[in-house]
């Protein structure tokens, strides 16, 4: 849509949460064919995230709907193919998998699949990540899986500038987007420009330097931007980029900070192995020749007890040991 | 008969009859090595290759419920999904094109089959995966509510859908919003290889619909004009606005689950009882009987025929499609980004 037709626009400090309500918001304004349908959207959501939208836009565009995943993103694929732009709410990732038919062989497939007879913009959101002491199956991190699937588009935004431009982008661009904020980060709170737009498959560098490349996403940024300010004591100047989006991922940004540092770490929050870390490693030390390390969670299931649930988590320590290791 | 159906729609049922059985059964002889399974090899000469699953025995539900419909209206379908297709409206020839995997098909050759769609007549797809078509349907429905269209939708399911979790879903969730959809449950008494009855807890698709307060009506689905009679009311109540209904047909799936199953797991008798009751032979008895000419009944085979083989021929001469066609449509954001 076309931002300059919006009210002059105001540099907010808004909470990640706030960011991504104010985002629906102006594309419902915009677009009478946006709705939202999900486990309990007309209290706000269980963190807030559409705090007010169906007190503004009413029941109707705004549709609290049963505990039924499968039909929740089922009927996003039916209203998307009717003409609606769905934002399907699937509460958290972990929930998301009883509706992954719906995703994987329906919403990713049915525009290829009819030769192109129809689209799916459809944005579902599944809140990914560690939930403090929410153990196993309220913890994951599953990007992976979408970003290995062909017909969608996957964000993992960190701030919530990045919340509301992204959140915009992905109702914008016609495809079927798995929009995976972070579970802990609703509360985050950051400026938020209303008229800055973030393209999708742009990253974002956060800090600069000639030392090493970091790549990571989600709130796993936020942790290696602490990690970035241990090693910068040392004297080491870190390239922290955040992908933002991981499926199309910034390879024309990544490959040029790996060309320019000839050492790359990725960290995630996801289990390392066949993570999508493995995924940027491989193509950077193809591309340029650069050096690669990946870190991400040993492949277990997150465990509730605070010492079980530690060793799922990925720490500043952990990182700055890879980098120095990696430039060792 | 039904005193309200006319002489030329009685016809019509007919001819949508006539034309998915010469479709199917010309798909079927071109389908012969096109797949391995059921301990066959793939002869690799097949023109219409992979799974085909055919719907013969039952066109008279697809016939009877369609013949209610308009392009505005949706409808979704299964993995045994010609009839529905045809019956909604699709061009025969570029049906017979998909299944040959040529650009010329509906689908550019990108589905087959399985994946066969007319978004032109309100047909959204047939699909690989047993009940997938209830929650799409539920929500076109919803979408038709919400931009307040008297347009309804349909949606084709089997009796092997009912055992799955998205139908539960996708009954409950029309029935809360009170959504313009008519649920059609083709009961052809086969999942697949196994027969439905034993692993089907109570009495089926239109108890099932009852627990959550759907109406729903048992309709012999062999009988077309009995299908078309029960399913003129049922349409009639959903696009009044008045909630969601379940047909429920009892028909019978007369070939194997693919067209290379030769269903050798199935009683003979149970088919040779089943082939009595032949829609076709059925509907065209009972025109007969009613003064319909018999030269009038032969003229819609014959055509219904020859359409079938200048279909086959078409299909045949049609190009492939491009290999670059791989890479179309897929999705827009990110376009090129292969790897």
């Amino acid at each position: 849509m076309d931002m300059t037709q919006e009210p002059a626009a105001a540099v907010l400090q808004l909470g990640y949460a706030e960011a991504a309500v104010l985002a629906v918001q102006r594309e419902m304004d915009a677009d009478p064919r946006v709705v939202v349908l999900g486990e309990d959207v007309g209290r706000g959501g269980i963190f807030g995230q559409y705090k007010g939208l169906q007190q503004r836009f009413g029941a109707e565009r705004v549709i609290d709907t049963p505990i039924s995943e499968a039909a929740i993103m089922g009927a996003g694929v039916g209203m998307a193919l009717a003409g609606l732009r769905p934002v399907v709410e699937m509460r958290v990732v972990d929930f998301a998998l009883c509706g992954m038919d719906e995703l994987v062989n329906q919403a990713a497939k049915n525009r290829f699949m009819f030769g192109g007879q129809g689209r799916v913009p459809l944005v579902a959101r599944m809140p990914g990540g560690i939930w403090d002491a929410s153990a196993a199956q309220h913890s994951q991190s599953l990007e992976a899986w979408f970003a290995h699937l062909p017909g969608v588009v996957v964000v993992c935004p960190s701030t919530p500038q990045d919340n509301y431009s992204l959140l915009r982008a992905a109702l914008q661009c016609g495809d079927p987007v798995v929009y995976i904020e972070h579970k802990t980060l609703w509360g985050a709170r950051g400026p938020v420009d209303e008229s800055l737009a973030v393209p999708l498959g742009k990253a974002a560098r956060r800090r600069r330097g000639d030392a090493l490349t970091l790549v990571s996403w989600g709130r796993q940024v936020q942790v290696c931007d602490a990690a970035c300010d241990t090693l910068a004591a040392e004297g080491i100047e870190v390239d922290l980029i955040d992908l933002r989006t991981l499926w199309p991922w910034d390879r024309e940004a990544v490959l040029a900070s790996c060309g320019r540092t000839g050492r790359l770490l990725v960290v995630h929050e996801a289990v390392q192995a066949a993570g999508f870390g493995a995924e940027i490693a491989a193509s950077a030390a193809e591309a340029t020749g650069c050096r690669v390390a990946r870190l991400g969670a040993p492949r277990i299931p997150v465990g509730y007890a605070p010492v079980l649930e530690a060793q799922s988590r990925v720490g500043t320590g952990q990182i700055a040991s890879a980098a120095r290791k990696l430039l060792g | 008969m039904d005193p309200e159906i006319s002489a030329p729609e009685r016809l019509a049922l007919y001819r949508t009859m006539v034309r998915i059985r010469a479709f199917e059964n010309a798909a079927e002889a071109a389908s012969q090595g096109g797949v391995s399974a059921y301990g066959q090899e793939a002869a690799g000469a097949a023109k219409v290759r992979g799974p085909l699953h055919l719907s013969t025995g039952q066109e008279a539900v697809p016939a009877g419920v369609c013949a209610h419909l308009s392009h505005a209206d949706y409808l979704t379908s299964t993995h045994r999904g010609h009839g529905h297709t045809l019956a909604k409206g699709a061009d025969l020839g570029r049906m017979m094109a998909e299944l040959f995997g040529k650009a010329s098909g509906f689908n550019g050759g990108k589905g087959g089959s399985m994946h066969i769609a007319d978004f032109s007549v309100g047909m959204l797809g047939a699909n690989g995966v047993v009940a997938a078509g209830l929650p799409i349907a539920v929500g076109a429905a919803h979408a038709q509510k919400l931009q307040k269209k008297d347009a309804i939708t349909v949606c084709f399911f089997g009796d092997g859908a009912i055992n799955r979790g998205p139908f539960l879903e996708s009954l409950n969730w029309a029935r809360v919003y009170q959504l313009p959809v008519l649920f059609v449950c083709e009961d052809n008494r086969w999942s697949a290889t196994t027969a439905s009855g034993p692993m089907t807890a109570g009495d089926g698709a239109s108890a099932r619909a009852a627990a959550m307060d759907i109406a729903a009506t048992q309709v012999d689905g062999n009988e077309v004009f009995e299908v078309h009679a029960a399913a003129r009311r049922l349409v009639a109540e959903v696009r009044a606005g008045r909630g969601p209904r379940l047909l429920h047909a009892l028909t019978y799936r007369v070939k194997g689950h693919v067209s290379v199953d030769p269903a050798a797991y199935r009683d003979p008798a149970e088919l040779a009882a089943a082939l009595e009751t032949d829609p076709i032979a059925r509907a065209r008895a009972r025109l007969a009987a009613g003064g319909i000419d018999a030269a009038a009944l032969a003229a819609i085979e014959n055509e219904a025929q020859a359409e079938v083989e200048a279909a086959l021929a078409a299909a045949d001469a049609a190009p492939w499609p491009e290999a670059g066609a791989a890479f179309t449509d897929v999705q827009t954001t990110g376009a090129g980004q292969w790897t």
